[in-house]
């Protein structure tokens, strides 16, 4: 199970900063929320996993999971997406001022095709 | 306490002449005048104590883990310098009041100065030396300031800088070797440093330390080859030329050697450092300054070559040479600024400071004229003025003390600096005030009127005084200041009379070659005119120059406007640094048991990865590639809740309807498609991705297959949620009690993050380009029926029982699965199905509260929890919690941490409603139209009700 969490991170990592990569602002925002995904999960695994051991204290419980990590990630859960929805709104608004969704500041012609003023 | 509060009066009262100067020029000078005159005269206070021998002592604990206190001690040295900061700051502000011009603006100029005031009080008072490494940059910092105080002269902006950037780097290098001081030493106290003395020069650091000392010193004290930034720095208003650049600024650095001196002093290092770098100062100093045409600009070499002079003497590292030092110092401190001050007297009156326009000034300003001469006399060293006293103690002291077993080297120099001292100073009188009264001043000159001629006068009669009297002026204060630079009590005795010594021949020698000197003058000048020779400036310049070209292109290099190119430069260096890392250390295999895979595993393993390659694949086509964003999101709660997160699987799945709805609006109004790349590209990024990607995936996996380095602190957090926290659920215990301090600053983010955004958007609606693009922007494929009435209905009926389930989590929160977080999520969620059904236009309408006075009030019920623990006597956002039973009800508890709760739960769902509802009012201006009604169709009439 460990291998395939290790997986799951490694292919959200790549698939993250592949679409990082891209010049266009919207690819880079959905590049952020995969690599969002990959470090939650990272941070998550650094806490070792364990299916079935619960983080609420209960008299009958065995055992209990890594409860530090869980509240790290809720909360970079919750501001991930304030930074998503800041990211967006600049990208909309660079898009709107420039008539230009790419993402580099570069007078390359190809990055000016957007909607005429 | 009191001598904290001499040197935190001259800050505080930097406040006042800023704020004085509207009730005039007056009340702005006489503001920082009394606030100078007020610490001056609580060290007064403390002087009896101090002559008496003891060390007046003030420590104040203030980060005692880096050895970085507010400590303060007063003894003879610091005494001498804070007398002459406070009391030439006293003469300055009075001179300053009437030079400067009625459109130069004063309450600024009186601020800065008083922050200087402070800063340098601070170096002479601090007994702890990172305290006094703070000050020491405060001086670096104010002086700037104040030589960049006319903006509008390109050379005040240009001195400005080359002092900040000499004296900032030597400060640069004093901070390593006090640090190497204080690491040897074992304290950045300076009491314990100088019972160290012995330790220190016999440490293998002495060296190291001592150079970056130095260098901190003799920047600061324009020595030779820093000295150029002091003529440049003459950019300034005259009295900051007279008090920073003359008498106290540029003594720092002679005053921390001198305060040093008992621990760094008396070896061959300091001997053939110090006393060589002084002599050299001495001798260039004034062999400049005789062949300058500005005033200025001969005053300012003649201060480098005064302060060679004292370096010099403290070079000797004997205690005769120090008692020379430490007097010259209050000569020099004199008559130099009753000089600068005349300098500024002659260039406000005739208008140029240029020597060669000047000539025949005894006439017209016979006040000016006496000030100057004698104080000019004073600085050539005539009898019986003071500085003839010093100056020929230290030509005393340069006959005795010999270089490399020559002992001609230094008499010969010494006595070479004394003749062009002469030539200089007697050049300011026999050339600006002697000789033919001309025609052509650029202003028809005569003597100002007291206000500006009373604070050199005062230096002046000083001049006289100390010469005539200096064991009753000066000689106690001397006497207690030598005391502690020596750490032994030496008789000092100063007389204006030696006898016929071989000192008295020298200065002879030098008196006869300095008139010489002045009559070749022209001949001499014209020669040095045309002798090629390093310009000092030019040179600084070019190295900048070159340093900031090699800044600039590295910069180009990594940042050239590419975001891509920087992204993949951060990845590439990041994978070569964890390489790097893997192969140069040592590791062993994971030993901690794995968990088999199971079926079901496997098949969701698959089918995320086949979900995570489609949205890559499939991205050009944007809509697709959020929807499969969407569904990994999903896959990822379902692994939080497969593997014992409950609360992360809640949030995540919150979080991920709101982000879609988020970029479903950007998508509203970006490009629908990517424009397609060539495989090239798609080849050289997929390499890059895929290498991080491998990279995180084994490091996940090294770490999952092992157990932790160190033991966890979950096992606190575990032990204590209930007893401590009052809750079950320790990851919300967490949240809201052990680490609420962090929670608390991460709902401010939020809120700021969701400011932003509206921000943002209005400056988008503001009209120009931007909006002008949103209004032409084509409204396409919208949906016929945008309000469908089965959705509207709906989610009105789910309305309240989202609701329900929003204050269901949020109260079940601290003891099960839930919280703050997760119900402002849901609740908003709830809300916002309710734009999305029935628009914008009708949702807002109803809509009582907006939504940023809902983040406030949830910031401000967090802060108001925390704040609540003071008044309980405990520290800040401390939790407390109750059982109670409120029949018929279950007993249930009442926590603290259910009202911070309660403030992140606002705090989110002000958030999150308020980005949102910003974005989708851009699509108004996109060619939407508002609809008021629920519906687009209404069921009780056949026709369509739009209204706008």
């Amino acid at each position: 199970m460990e291998a395939l969490l290790a997986a799951v991170i490694g292919l959200l990592t790549a698939a993250g900063i592949y679409m990082l990569l891209r010049k266009r602002t919207f690819p880079v925002i959905v590049g952020l929320a995969l690599l969002s995904y990959a470090v939650n999960l990272f941070i998550f695994a650094s806490g070792r996993v364990v299916a079935g051991l619960p983080p609420i204290l209960a008299p009958d419980a065995a055992a209990y999971t890594d409860p530090l990590t869980q509240a790290l990630v809720l909360t970079a859960i919750v501001i991930s997406f304030g930074m998503s929805a800041v990211i967006v709104v600049l990208a909309i608004g660079a898009y709107l001022e420039t008539g230009s969704d790419g993402i580099d500041m570069t007078d390359a012609p190809s990055d000016r095709d957007g909607p005429a003023a | 306490m009191s001598l904290a509060l001499i040197v935190a009066i001259p800050f505080l009262g930097a406040l006042l002449p800023g704020l004085m100067i509207r009730s005039g020029r007056n009340a702005s000078a006489l503001a920082a005048g009394f606030a100078t005159a007020l610490a001056l005269l609580m060290l007064g206070l403390n002087a009896p104590a101090v002559l008496r021998g003891e060390v007046v002592q003030t420590r104040i604990e203030w980060l005692p883990q880096v050895g970085l206190d507010a400590n303060f001690m007063l003894d003879g040295l610091g005494l001498m310098f804070a007398g002459l900061i406070l009391g030439i700051g006293l003469l300055v502000i009075l001179y300053a009041r009437f030079y400067l011009a009625k459109t130069d603006p004063m309450g600024q100029f009186y601020s800065f100065l008083l922050l200087f005031q402070g800063a340098m009080t601070g170096i002479v008072l601090s007994d702890n030396i990172l305290l006094l490494l703070i000050f020491w940059e405060l001086t670096s910092l104010s002086s700037f300031l104040l030589i960049g105080y006319w903006k509008h002269l390109p050379e005040g902006r240009q001195g400005a800088r080359m002092a900040l950037a000499v004296t900032g780097m030597g400060g640069l290098a004093m901070i390593a070797g006090m640090l190497i001081l204080g690491n040897i030493a074992g304290s950045y106290d300076l009491s314990v440093i100088l019972q160290n003395g012995e330790a220190i020069r016999a440490s293998e650091w002495y060296l190291p330390a001592l150079i970056l000392i130095l260098l901190g010193c003799f920047t600061k004290s324009a020595q030779f080859p820093f000295h150029f930034w002091l003529p440049h720095a003459m950019a300034a208003p005259t009295p900051v030329s007279a008090y920073l650049h003359s008498a106290t600024m540029v003594k720092a650095g002679i005053f921390l050697m001198a305060r040093m001196w008992p621990v760094l002093a008396g070896t061959d290092a300091w001997f053939y450092i110090v006393a060589t770098t002084g002599l050299v100062t001495m001798v260039l100093g004034a062999v400049v300054a005789l062949f300058k045409y500005d005033l200025k600009g001969l005053l300012a070499f003649s201060t480098v070559s005064h302060l060679g002079f004292v370096t010099m003497l403290l070079g000797f590292g004997t205690q005769a040479a120090a008692v020379v030092a430490m007097f010259h110092i209050l000569n020099h401190a004199t008559f130099k600024a009753a000089l600068f001050m005349s300098a500024g007297i002659i260039d406000h009156e005739a208008h140029t400071r240029d020597i060669r326009r000047l000539g025949g000034l005894r006439a017209l300003m016979p006040i000016s004229f006496v000030i100057s001469a004698v104080a000019a006399l004073s600085m050539a060293g005539v009898a019986p003025l003071n500085g003839f006293i010093s100056k020929e103690m230290m030509l005393a002291e340069a006959w005795e003390t010999a270089w490399l077993d020559n002992r001609w080297v230094i008499a010969a120099l010494a006595t070479l600096g004394a003749t062009f001292s002469v030539a200089y100073s007697l050049r300011f009188i026999g050339h600006v005030f002697l000789g033919p009264v001309r025609s052509d001043y650029p202003h028809a000159p005569h003597d100002p009127g007291p206000g500006l001629w009373l604070s050199p006068g005062v230096l002046v009669l000083a001049v006289v005084l100390i010469g005539l009297m200096p064991m009753t002026t000066v000689g106690w204060l001397v006497d207690a200041a030598v005391a502690d630079v020596t750490g032994a009590d030496v008789y000092v005795s100063l007389y204006l009379w030696h006898g016929f010594t071989p000192a008295l021949a020298m200065s002879l020698i030098a008196f006869a070659g300095g008139l010489g000197l002045l009559l070749l003058h022209g001949a001499l000048s014209r020669a040095w005119d045309g002798a090629p020779r390093p310009e000092a400036k030019r040179i600084f310049d070019a190295l900048v120059g070159a340093v900031r070209g090699g800044a600039d292109a590295l910069t180009r290099l990594l940042h050239n406007g590419s975001l891509t190119r920087a992204i993949a430069i951060a990845v590439i260096v990041i994978l070569g640094g964890a390489l790097a890392a893997f192969f140069g250390g040592n590791h062993a295999p994971g030993l901690r048991a794995g968990t088999p895979i199971a079926p079901l595993q496997a098949l969701g393993f698959l089918l995320l990865a086949v979900v995570i390659v489609a949205t890559v694949v499939l991205q050009a086509n944007r809509v697709l590639s959020l929807v499969l964003v969407g569904v990994i999101g999903l896959m990822v709660s379902a692994i939080f809740v497969y593997l014992s997160a409950p609360d992360l699987a809640l949030t995540q799945i919150s979080v991920e309807v709101a982000t879609v709805i988020l970029m479903l609006l950007a998508l509203n109004f970006l490009p629908k498609v990517s424009p397609p790349e060539a495989l090239a590209v798609h080849l050289r990024d997929g390499v890059i991705a895929a290498a991080a990607g491998i990279g995180a995936g084994v490091l996940a996996y090294a770490i999952l297959m092992r157990d932790f380095a160190f033991p966890s602190i979950a096992a606190y957090h575990l032990a204590n949620s209930k007893t401590e926290g009052g809750g079950n659920n320790v990851v919300n215990v967490i949240l809201v009690d052990f680490r609420g301090y962090d929670t608390f600053g991460e709902i401010t983010v939020l809120g700021i993050a969701a400011l932003v955004i509206y921000a943002l958007t209005e400056t988008i609606l503001k009209g120009g380009p931007a909006n002008d693009r949103l209004l032409a922007m084509d409204p396409q494929g919208r949906a016929g029926d945008r309000h469908p009435m089965m959705f509207v209905v709906v989610a009105r009926l789910v309305l309240p029982v989202a609701l329900m389930v929003g204050v269901f989590i949020f109260l079940r929160g601290h003891n099960l699965p839930g919280g703050g977080f997760i119900a402002g999520l849901v609740v908003a969620i709830a809300l916002l199905m309710q734009y999305m059904a029935s628009g914008l236009g009708w949702a807002e309408a109803r809509q009582r509260t907006d939504q940023h006075g809902i983040i406030g009030a949830g910031v401000l019920i967090a802060a108001a929890t925390g704040i609540g623990s003071w008044f309980a006597g405990v520290p800040f956002l401390t939790s407390n919690y109750a059982y109670v039973s409120l029949p018929p009800l279950e007993t249930f508890e009442l926590a603290t941490a259910s009202l911070f709760d309660l403030g992140v739960f606002l705090c989110v769902l002000g958030a999150v409603m308020l980005a949102l509802a910003s974005i989708s009012r851009l699509g108004i201006r996109a060619g939407g139209t508002v609809s008021a009604a629920a519906f687009d169709i209404n069921p009780s009439s056949p026709r369509t009700e739009e209204a706008r």
